[in-house]
């Protein structure tokens, strides 16, 4: 019997963090009321990106998204929409005409407008934990074309020919990483050692303010498993391995039951769709370590080891997992991969710019009104990723910078705003693509202290392997501190620069060579308030607290609330006459800048 | 309490038995410890010896491994693990005065542990919560959206959840 609606519930991290669970449970409730549930089905599915207007809930046929919903809406939802078949205007999610492909499966609000989807097209329609669902969108096709049409060899010209470089930041050649792998170990090759090969999925996502690997697994677990088994077809590998963070409890679970389900389908094991191909999937959970972001970190840490890295080459193309041949590919670039073999390598490389084809996840975050996660044509600009589908800057404030790639990328300032977003573009502003995350940042934040934080973590991360790493990115943080303590000097600033290009030149792996980057970007394009925090012991933000002053205004009414809550009594005045703050005394600990209830109290 | 440790003991053996003469078996440490934390909460002396006895790998390459990674904790853990997270997304959004506000009202540094044991705080590097931020994560749940009064609030439901057992 068929259905007249279909209900979507979102179930991604922000939706659930937002209680979804009593939404389904109220609407489930409702539905019976009305005698609704044969006529209604309601689904769960991943991640739709709007999470900052969770709990989602969309409708279809129709493609309403209601967003901001409560439990108390659901019983207005259900008469209006269900019942009289009515979509409710007070709560729908403003409906814009667009041109993108995808608006008849996302509905059409403005946020999917310069959107496109590829990577993450499942994310948000199907549910993630039902194989049947993967299977009515064309899902495992990919597998059976390459299985009963292609040759490996085919599969890797496919691969090359689509133009789709690594998503994990470095923005390698996927096809030609493929066709090293495959070529290893074969007579032909110098180091013939064996037979044995291995597939890895990198889903060690370790950048602060990161969320894409996160969201494609928990949002469509078969795609990128998917990928991972035309990978090891291409390569002729048997076994393939998922590392993922311990700290995405969710996406775990989702995985281990899309391999099970995968199992259980014929679609891993021995003999795939009855052909000569056997491959499985295991996982493996990371322990919260950023260096095992880095592939020959990762490796060693899946071998049971400490996590360092180790000098490259011999690649793990190579020489990789447990000494064999492996081919590592990042989630993002695995979720791509059907998508290269259904719609041709060829149809692939008609999106996105001359040298960087495709899409892009980004998980955009901050001070940004629509906060979440969205995937555009590379070559999209900053300012459209930012002001169309990111909806501006809150509070009508002022764009100050945007950070991508994380602790390895760099802070562009508003004149970069109309960079498109590609590999060699960001590269060239003196930021990087990274993996994909993106923070904006307004006038609330000082840049110098952005910098000290990207390096804190890096520093925290440093593995110890290698001295510039080690002790340099200490060092350089130590100045950073002394800047914004207010006790830096000109000659710091150059200090920093040399240092870090030190540090970039020297260092072992991909951490040390990019840790210094936040600091060389922010000194390059906001010199002045480093040079105002050295020269002139101000921090323009108000962040950096040894620098700043608090002060009392006429506003004050005396209520003696500031005078209680100082520790180290520096604040005098008697009740209902202005108070004063004793500069010498204060130790800038802002406890009486939060307690005024008044506004009289400012901090300069 | 005796047999819940001597339970504890022996689930651990049984998982150490299901990995250790899988082909390259060593390479399952790090799923063993994760095994262990779960069941202990936390890494101690004896647990790592247990381990390296029957794994056949030294207690000290099993130390090395354990420090090496921010996740595995080396002294007990409070009945309630605090994370906040210190992710980009949720530094720019105010963190820093979150984590204030919970050391002021715990009276604990990150890495300790309040004095009737009820909570730890640690810091964790992004959540994957970033459309929420800032979040704090109690146990397995993730308050987002939090605010300095907020996060308050939230320490004090689960103080009367407490008290109500």
């Amino acid at each position: 019997m068929s259905k007249k609606y279909i209900i979507t519930i979102c179930d991604g991290t922000g939706c659930i963090q937002k209680d979804n669970a009593a939404i389904r449970k109220i609407l489930e409730q409702q539905l019976k009321e009305h005698n609704l549930t044969n006529d209604v089905r309601v689904n769960l599915s991943g991640c739709l990106g709007m999470c900052d207007k969770g709990p989602i809930v969309v409708i279809n046929p129709g493609y309403t998204i209601y967003g901001n919903v409560t439990t108390n809406d659901i019983p207005e939802i259900v008469e209006e929409h269900i019942v009289k078949g009515k979509p409710l205007a007070r709560l729908a999610i403003q409906e814009d005409h667009l041109y993108n492909r995808f608006f008849r499966i996302f509905g059409d609000a403005k946020f999917f407008g310069k959107q496109m989807r590829i990577a993450l097209r499942n994310c948000g329609i199907i549910d993630p934990e039902n194989i049947d669902d993967y299977l009515s969108l064309r899902g495992y096709e990919a597998l059976a074309k390459v299985l009963t049409d292609m040759t490996p060899k085919q599969v890797i010209e496919e691969v090359k020919l689509s133009g789709l470089r690594g998503r994990g930041g470095a923005g390698f050649p996927t096809g030609v990483k493929w066709q090293i792998t495959a070529r290893a170990g074969s007579p032909n090759s110098p180091r013939s050692a064996s037979d044995e090969k291995y597939v890895i999925c990198n889903a060690d996502e370790g950048d602060p303010g990161a969320f894409m690997d996160r969201s494609a697994i928990e949002g469509d677990p078969h795609t990128v498993l998917e990928g991972m088994i035309i990978g090891g077809y291409a390569i002729g590998a048997k076994q393939g391995i998922v590392y993922i963070r311990a700290e995405y409890p969710l996406a775990v679970r989702r995985l281990e039951k899309a391999i099970a389900d995968a199992r259980e389908h014929g679609f891993l094991g021995k003999n795939i769709l009855g052909s000569d191909f056997s491959f499985d999937i295991d996982i493996r959970l990371g322990a919260g370590a950023f260096v095992c972001g880095e592939e020959t970190a990762l490796i060693r840490s899946i071998e049971g080891g400490r996590g360092m890295p180790r000098p490259r080459p011999p690649y793990p193309s190579v020489e990789g997992l447990f000494g064999k041949p492996t081919l590592i590919n990042n989630v993002e670039t695995w979720a791509n991969i059907p998508v290269v073999i259904l719609d041709s390598g060829k149809w692939f490389s008609t999106v996105g710019t001359e040298r960087s084809k495709g899409t892009k996840v980004f998980a955009l975050a901050g001070m940004v009104v629509n906060t979440g996660l969205i995937e555009v044509p590379m070559g999209t600009t900053l300012r459209e990723i930012i002001y169309d589908i990111g909806g501006g800057i809150p509070n009508n404030k002022e764009f100050k910078a945007v950070q991508t790639g994380g602790p390895s990328g760099g802070c562009l300032p508003a004149k970069y705003l109309d960079t498109p977003v590609d590999y060699e573009s960001l590269a060239k502003a003196g930021s990087i693509m990274g993996s994909g995350g993106m923070i904006v940042i307004d006038h609330d934040s000082c840049m110098v202290d952005i910098a000290k934080y990207f390096l804190e973590f890096t520093q925290n991360e440093s593995c110890g392997k290698c001295t510039p790493c080690r002790e340099g990115t200490k060092r350089m943080l130590d100045i950073l501190i002394k800047i914004t303590e207010g006790k830096g000097e000109m000659y710091d600033i150059e200090n920093l620069e040399r240092l870090g290009n030190m540090i970039k030149k020297a260092s072992l792996c991909g951490l040390g060579q990019s840790a210094p980057n936040p600091v060389l970007s922010t000194i390059l394009n906001f010199r002045e308030e480093y040079e105002e925090h050295v020269k002139d012991k101000k921090c323009r933000a108000g962040v950096c607290k040894q620098l700043l002053t608090y002060e009392i205004t006429d506003k004050c009414v005396g209520c003696g609330a500031c005078k209680k809550v100082c520790p180290v009594v520096a604040i005098t005045g008697t009740t209902k006459a202005k108070h004063i703050i004793d500069q010498n005394k204060c130790i800038k600990c802002g406890a009486c800048f939060s307690k005024c209830k008044f506004d009289a109290i400012i901090k300069k | 309490m005796e047999v819940v440790e001597k339970d504890k003991k022996q689930e651990l053996k049984e998982f150490i038995d299901s990995v250790k003469n899988k082909e390259h078996g060593d390479s399952y440490l790090i799923a063993v410890l994760h095994k262990a934390q779960g069941l202990y909460g936390y890494l101690s002396r004896e647990v790592m010896d247990t381990i390296a006895q029957e794994m056949q790998i030294p207690t000290a390459h099993i130390w090395g491994v354990a420090t090496f990674y921010h996740y595995f904790n080396l002294t007990p853990p409070g009945k309630h693990v605090v994370s906040v997270c210190l992710g980009t997304a949720c530094y720019v959004k105010g963190a820093p005065q979150i984590l204030e506000a919970i050391r002021n009202e715990l009276k604990i540094d990150f890495g300790q542990i309040t004095e009737d044991k009820m909570f730890s705080l640690q810091i964790a590097r992004c959540l994957g919560a970033c459309g929420v931020a800032p979040v704090v994560m109690i146990d397995d749940k993730i308050h987002g959206e939090m605010t300095p009064q907020k996060v308050v609030d939230v320490i004090n439901q689960y103080r009367k959840a407490e008290k109500k057992q």
